[in-house]
């Protein structure tokens, strides 16, 4: 990696501008973070993939099945999708807000807080030391450490947020918004244990509250950290690559808080037919069914942004790479309310139905996005045209094809199980008594499944190919380009703002909506504020003071 | 609904005021949790207890304590739904009163292998131990992983007494004796278990090690409903249920 400067945002005042920077660094480590765990995370995925078809793969105490699994989990969800939520944060935040972060101290205080996190995930999991709760299995100690590390994050946000010299906080603010709240909210309230040894511990509820908080907690991960980030990114990084406005502001408004209020409420959807109270998963499900419709008023508002800009497509892997991640999520935000109403879940829950879903959701939503977002990233961070084209092609090709092969062996799979430890015969016995009939029949599928992932994880390898290829062509130094905006703050209607109706020079993603926006207004997300664009002739770059200047 | 969504609308203000819309989010990401889970912790349990389930001996919280450890749940739930077909295979359907002694619950998400929740008793002790040795052995085709280590490696008896103090600061009703005799009680359980297993052919010396703690809390699992009086009538109502819902 060319070695890049990071340099303090001075503040060169001038009669009425500001000159500022945007740290473009801690992006880059973000980035690279990214792509590093998700290799890693993949692998895990894969090596489990095998284990399951073929026992002998399980190698040892350490690197068996059920030690590796959460390492996987944790590695995909918290160190691939969570440092790609990151780096998009920390990208777009700046531009949104037209200032640099709060703290750069904070910034890598996050960056490698976060790191820390999850190599000490990657050392613990596999030695036992496990709380057994998905998504939040790390102990104690752990647990704190990630706590500490997203209060300063969040601190950093907000105090950005206060920064702004934009008045109107564009959508994906919101989004970020909740994410921050919530997945404090709920880690705290998940992890409440008693310590009773340096890596155990025992939750301070038990049976039936100990499975509704875990839920709750489990069920708005996914939608706090594989949703509405992933929607913020949508927003941004969608019209940007576009370069068309977002669809709808009004929809965005009122997809926006309904998913957040109804989110919470769906958790009991992953306890039917247990012992919780029947009323509770009966609330979960009626919330999952209406969890549908602000679903899919994000995907229709990404993919309608393209209107007009389908051709587009041909040229663009970042959008292909979009379009089929905003079609993965209409998918398993379509077959998640499905799976809880109570008949379907009593033929699917416990199978590799879930598993199919789960991935359709990660591979297809959460690994699409990332890879669009990088691949629209690496040329504009490292100043240099992406490597690879061709390659960036055939991984959108072979990654699509993985997660098909993935997704449907699990759905076969998942069919065969249900319907098979469900059968009776004409006597009224039980078809298959024998519960491994029912294993030996799906082991084809997985080993489709590990096809699938192979392919997948092939299509990452393209991608980290590419990631080097093109750093290795960047310039040695990477200096925060220079930005000027208005000394005073910006208010409503004065050019600069992002707001809807008044154009798109704020945050270049323009008017949401087609009719707020009048003749003059750039009616598209297009780069005009080259803020975050490779140099291009004409553009009024300017080269960054040094420190110093202030 | 216009004037809160139009572009001059209110929302447009409350685009302004990151402090005022972060309070909103908060509120409207707090209600559904509130909503589902207070009423839970506030609800007298008293009215599900269940008379013969009991906490887990010192030697069976160990053994629990090595199957989370594993991640045995990643592949095993513990939880009977209450269908005909599920009764048949596994056995009674889960009572919320079971579990109160549960910390965490380990109910899984999956069924790569059979649900445990009434796994207890169903087979001898000597079955456990080849079968987590080698899955194979007892099971054909079964994709279980091999756990040898655990007919070697030493199960953790010491901080027994710790971890049951833990336990009943958070209402899991051990005594003081217990606490104190946590440990002899758990390698009082393990000898005999240990004994049983040389009785039915197994090896000798297991007493120490993990697998004997393991095979205490598998054989526990569904006995304490199985005792309970008034279970057999509930059954005949729910499988009746079951079958018309499912
Ligand atoms: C090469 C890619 C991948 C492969 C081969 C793979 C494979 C697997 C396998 C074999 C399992 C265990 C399934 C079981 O217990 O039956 C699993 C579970 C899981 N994976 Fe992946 N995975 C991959 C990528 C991902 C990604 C990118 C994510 C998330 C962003 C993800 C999230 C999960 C989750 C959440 C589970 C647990 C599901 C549950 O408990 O219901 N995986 N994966
Ligand atoms: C409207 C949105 C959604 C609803 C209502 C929903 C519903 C469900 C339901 C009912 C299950 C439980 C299946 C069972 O255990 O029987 C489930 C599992 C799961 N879903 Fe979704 N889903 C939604 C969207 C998503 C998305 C977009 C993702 C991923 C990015 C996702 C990831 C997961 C994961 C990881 C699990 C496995 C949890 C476990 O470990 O058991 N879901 N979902």
């Amino acid at each position: 990696m060319p070695s890049s400067s990071t340099t303090q945002a001075p503040r060169v005042h001038q009669d009425d501008v500001e000159v500022f920077s945007y740290d473009e660094q801690i992006t880059r480590l973000f980035v690279l973070a990214t792509v590093i765990w998700g290799l890693v995370g993949m692998l895990v995925g894969l090596l489990l993939a095998l284990q399951l078809p073929f026992p002998e793969a399980n190698l040892g105490q350490y690197l068996s099945f059920g030690r590796l699994r959460p390492l996987h989990t944790n590695a995909v969800i918290f160190a691939f999708a969570g440092n790609a939520i990151f780096a998009a944060v920390y990208y777009s935040t700046q531009r949104l807000c037209k200032t640099r972060m709060y703290s750069d101290w904070m910034s890598r205080f996050h960056f490698w807080g976060w790191q820390g996190i999850i190599v000490s995930a990657a050392i613990t999991l596999p030695l036992g030391y496990t709380t057994s709760k998905e998504y939040a299995e790390l102990e104690w100690p752990i647990s704190i450490a990630i706590a500490v590390v997203w209060i300063i994050f969040a601190i950093n946000f907000f105090a950005t947020l206060k920064n702004r010299r934009v008045k109107h906080m564009y959508v994906a603010l919101w989004f970020y918004i909740a994410t921050i709240v919530t997945i404090a909210v709920l880690h705290v309230g998940n992890n409440l244990a008693i310590p009773v040894g340096a890596f155990e511990s025992y939750p301070i509820y038990a049976g039936v509250q100990d499975a509704l908080v875990q839920w709750w907690y489990g069920h708005n991960a996914v939608a706090f950290f594989l949703t509405t980030p992933f929607l913020g990114l949508m927003y941004y990084f969608l019209p940007k690559a576009a370069e068309r406005p977002v669809f709808s502001y009004r929809l965005s408004i009122v997809h926006f808080w309904s998913l957040v209020f109804i989110y919470i409420w769906a958790g009991p959807h992953h306890l039917i037919y247990t012992a919780v109270p029947e009323w509770a998963a009966t609330v979960g499900m009626v919330f999952s069914v209406m969890l549908w419709m602000p679903s899919w008023g994000g995907m229709i508002n990404g993919l309608f942004t393209l209107r007009g800009a389908w051709h587009k497509l041909r040229d663009s892997v970042v959008l292909k790479m979009f379009v089929v991640g905003i079609t993965f999520y209409g998918m398993s935000t379509f077959e998640g309310p499905m799976l809880s109403v109570k008949s379907v879940n009593a033929l699917t829950h416990y199978t590799d139905w879930t598993i199919g879903h789960v991935h359709s959701g990660a591979l297809g939503w959460n690994g699409f996005m990332t890879f669009g977002m990088i691949y629209w990233l690496l040329p504009r961070l490292w100043r240099t045209p992406l490597w690879s084209d061709k390659l960036a092609n055939a991984h959108f090709w072979v990654g699509t094809l993985g997660i098909l092969v993935y997704v449907i062996s699990m759905y076969v799979s998942g069919i065969t199980q249900g319907l098979m430890w469900r059968a009776f015969d004409d006597a009224g016995r039980l078809m298959y008594p024998d519960f491994m009939e029912t294993v030996v029949q799906v082991i084809p599928m997985y080993w489709a499944r590990f096809i699938g992932g192979s392919l997948y994880l092939a299509g990452m390898v393209m991608l980290v190919v590419n990631v080097m290829m093109t750093i290795r062509d960047a310039p040695d130094t990477l200096p925060d380009a220079a930005q000027i905006a208005a000394r005073k703050p910006v208010t409503a209607g004065m050019s600069g703002d992002g707001a809807p109706g008044t154009g798109a020079e704020g945050n270049g993603t323009a008017a949401p909506t087609p009719d707020t926006a009048t003749a003059s207004d750039t009616p598209s997300g297009k780069d005009d504020d080259d803020d975050d664009d490779t140099p291009r002739p004409g553009t009024k770059k300017v080269q960054l003071p040094t420190p110093g200047d202030d | 609904m216009g004037r809160f969504i139009d572009k001059d609308g209110m929302h447009r203000s409350l685009e302004g005021w990151p402090l005022v819309f972060t309070v909103l989010t908060t509120i409207a990401i707090l209600v559904g949790g509130l909503v589902e889970i207070v009423p839970l912790m506030l609800a007298d349990d008293a009215a599900e207890r269940i008379e013969t389930v009991e906490p887990f001996t010192p030697l069976e919280l160990a053994g629990r304590d090595i199957y989370i450890s594993e991640g045995c749940v990643g592949c095993h739930s513990q939880a009977v739904r209450p269908f005909r077909h599920e009764l048949e295979r596994y056995g009674e359907y889960q009572r919320a009163g079971e579990t109160v002694y549960e910390r965490p619950f380990l109910w899984g998400s999956k069924r790569t292998g059979p649900d445990l929740a009434r796994v207890g008793g169903k087979y001898p002790h000597l079955w456990h131990v080849r079968h987590m040795e080698d899955p194979r052995s007892t099971s054909p085709g079964s994709i279980m992983p091999p756990y040898p280590w655990m007919l070697e490696q030493d199960a953790n008896l010491d901080v027994l007494p710790r971890k049951l103090r833990a336990l009943r600061a958070l209402g899991t009703p051990y005594s003081d004796e217990e606490i104190a005799q946590a440990t002899a009680l758990a390698e009082e359980q393990a000898a005999e278990i240990a004994r049983e297993i040389e009785q039915q052919g197994g090896p000798a010396d297991l007493a120490s090690k993990q697998i004997v703690a393991l095979v205490a809390y598998l054989q526990r699992l569904g006995t304490d409903l199985d005792a309970a009086p008034n279970v057999e009538n509930e059954l005949s109502d729910a499988s009746s249920t079951a079958s018309g819902s499912n």
